[in-house]
């Protein structure tokens, strides 16, 4: 979707502010909110690619001015209601539908440290052959799918060169939305920044982006 | 919003008439002034509510142990921050078979030093030379290599940072107070999949006595995203 979230090249939203020793989380409930998430995610309901897409589903006026974890809890609160695990009324009311049965959590806190350890691979160990090799000249495709896309829109219609391939991962456009994980090489991809912000870019400058087969063709 | 949106509008109405009237040298500046007065972020006073609502709401139907949230937030509080990147880098630094694995199979050499996991599960790491300076975005959403850095702070989560780190790199390279000479290739990692970058800074002129663990509490977390230099003096830790 061409959505608010793209903003790769836009020049239009202001200085850029360090905050000096910045603590973790600003607020208590922002920690709360970031480890619901994860936890949450142990229901394995719903995917990482569907939780980008469930922040990006945010309206454009509401994603800029809400902050980060603000967003995170918007798309947890989407995400635990479109996935039956709570009900629209639960979360206002913040009580268990009367008659609810209790689950057990699957994330004890003893599983905590080696769950962050193990993490969430999105590698995949299957045999796919690759579209392209490194040293080869490639196109982004100009795709504008309405669903989740890591492909910007910056780099859409751009030549590039093949730098490395990474191997096999999962295909986020797919999986966001739970039609499977449609594992296909995966790839660096160096452009000039030239061929992507024309004369105002230096010549020797370069952007390097993880694509895809699906986002690639030959140039 | 729909204030904001309407000064934002104003205020870009303005500077197109100032540019009308001849004045265009200053139109990035005005580009950058109207800025300041949509200034997002402001959290609505319930979020606290809210949030503690939903977690007492899944505490009761089982769905999460308030114990494990305790350990999450604890474990990327006390637990994995940038003081684990600046560990690497100093190994890198200081033994030169250890960075060749480094930039050859991160995962496997920063796992030699206990480190990995969520959100760094696939790991490259791009070293900068004098010629070449590395820096990492994530321009669709906030993607950052927790294991070796930590959460990701609040600018580089921004809209300002996103949008403009791979159309100006420069421009902000100087807004963090680091100019480049003009020859140097800037390098831009979008990070557009699951694969999460480390910068290997230079290791810093007048450190040759310096032993890792010294050398290790010079590095920077900027320095580690490319925003920044390391510098042969500093205080403090890669906070």
């Amino acid at each position: 979707m061409n959505g608010i979230h793209d903003m790769g090249g836009m020049q239009d939203m202001g200085p850029i502010k360090e905050e000096k020793n910045e603590p973790v989380f600003h607020h208590p409930w922002e920690g709360r909110t970031f480890a619901m998430y994860r936890a949450t995610g142990a229901w394995r309901k719903w995917n990482i690619d569907a939780a980008r897409y469930s922040r990006e589903l945010i309206p454009p006026d509401e994603y800029l001015r809400m902050g980060y974890y603000e967003k995170w809890y918007q798309g947890l609160v989407d995400l635990l209601t479109a996935s039956g695990l709570v009900t629209r009324a639960e979360v206002e009311t913040g009580k268990p539908a009367r008659g609810s049965t209790k689950s057990t959590p699957p994330l004890t806190p003893e599983q905590v440290v080696e769950s962050v350890a193990k993490g969430v691979p999105a590698k995949r160990d299957v045999s796919v052959a690759p579209r392209f090799q490194a040293g080869q000249h490639i196109r982004a495709r100009n795709i504008n799918p309405l669903g989740h896309t890591r492909l910007p829109r910056y780099a859409r219609g751009k030549r590039g060169t093949i730098d490395r391939d990474y191997g096999v991962f999962v295909f986020p456009d797919s999986n966001a939305q739970f039609r499977g994980e449609n594992p296909q090489h995966l790839y660096s991809v160096r452009f000039s920044a030239r061929e992507l912000w024309g004369e105002q870019a230096k010549l020797q400058d370069t952007v390097y982006l993880s694509m895809w087969d699906d986002y690639l063709e030959p140039a | 919003m729909k204030a904001t949106r309407r000064d934002f509008l104003t205020s870009a109405a303005t500077a197109a008439g100032a540019a009308a009237t001849g004045s265009f040298a200053n139109a990035d500046d005005q580009a950058h002034g109207h800025a300041h007065q949509h200034d997002h972020q402001a959290v609505p006073s319930d979020m606290a509510l809210r949030v503690k609502s939903l977690e007492s709401l899944l505490v009761e139907k089982g769905l999460v142990d308030r114990a494990a949230l305790d350990a999450l937030v604890d474990t990327y509080e006390h637990k994995i921050g940038p003081r684990n990147g600046a560990q690497v880098v100093a190994r890198a630094w200081v033994d030169p078979a250890y960075k060749q694995r480094l930039l050859m199979d991160a995962d496997k050499a920063i796992a030699e030093l206990g480190y990995g996991g969520l959100q760094g599960e696939h790991m490259v790491v791009v070293e900068n030379t004098p010629a070449l300076h590395n820096m990492v975005v994530c321009t669709l959403c906030s993607c950052y290599p927790w294991p070796v850095l930590g959460l990701p702070p609040v600018w580089y989560k921004s809209a300002p940072y996103r949008s403009r780190s791979v159309i100006d790199p420069r421009g902000v390279l100087r807004e963090f107070g680091l100019e480049l000479p003009e020859e140097v290739e800037v390098r831009v990692w979008d990070s557009t999949a699951e694969v999460r970058y480390l910068v290997l800074p230079e290791r810093p002129s007048g450190t040759e006595g310096l032993a890792e663990d010294a050398l290790a509490a010079l590095v920077t977390r900027n320095a580690m995203i490319g925003v920044a230099k390391v510098s042969a003096n500093r205080e403090g830790g890669a906070a």
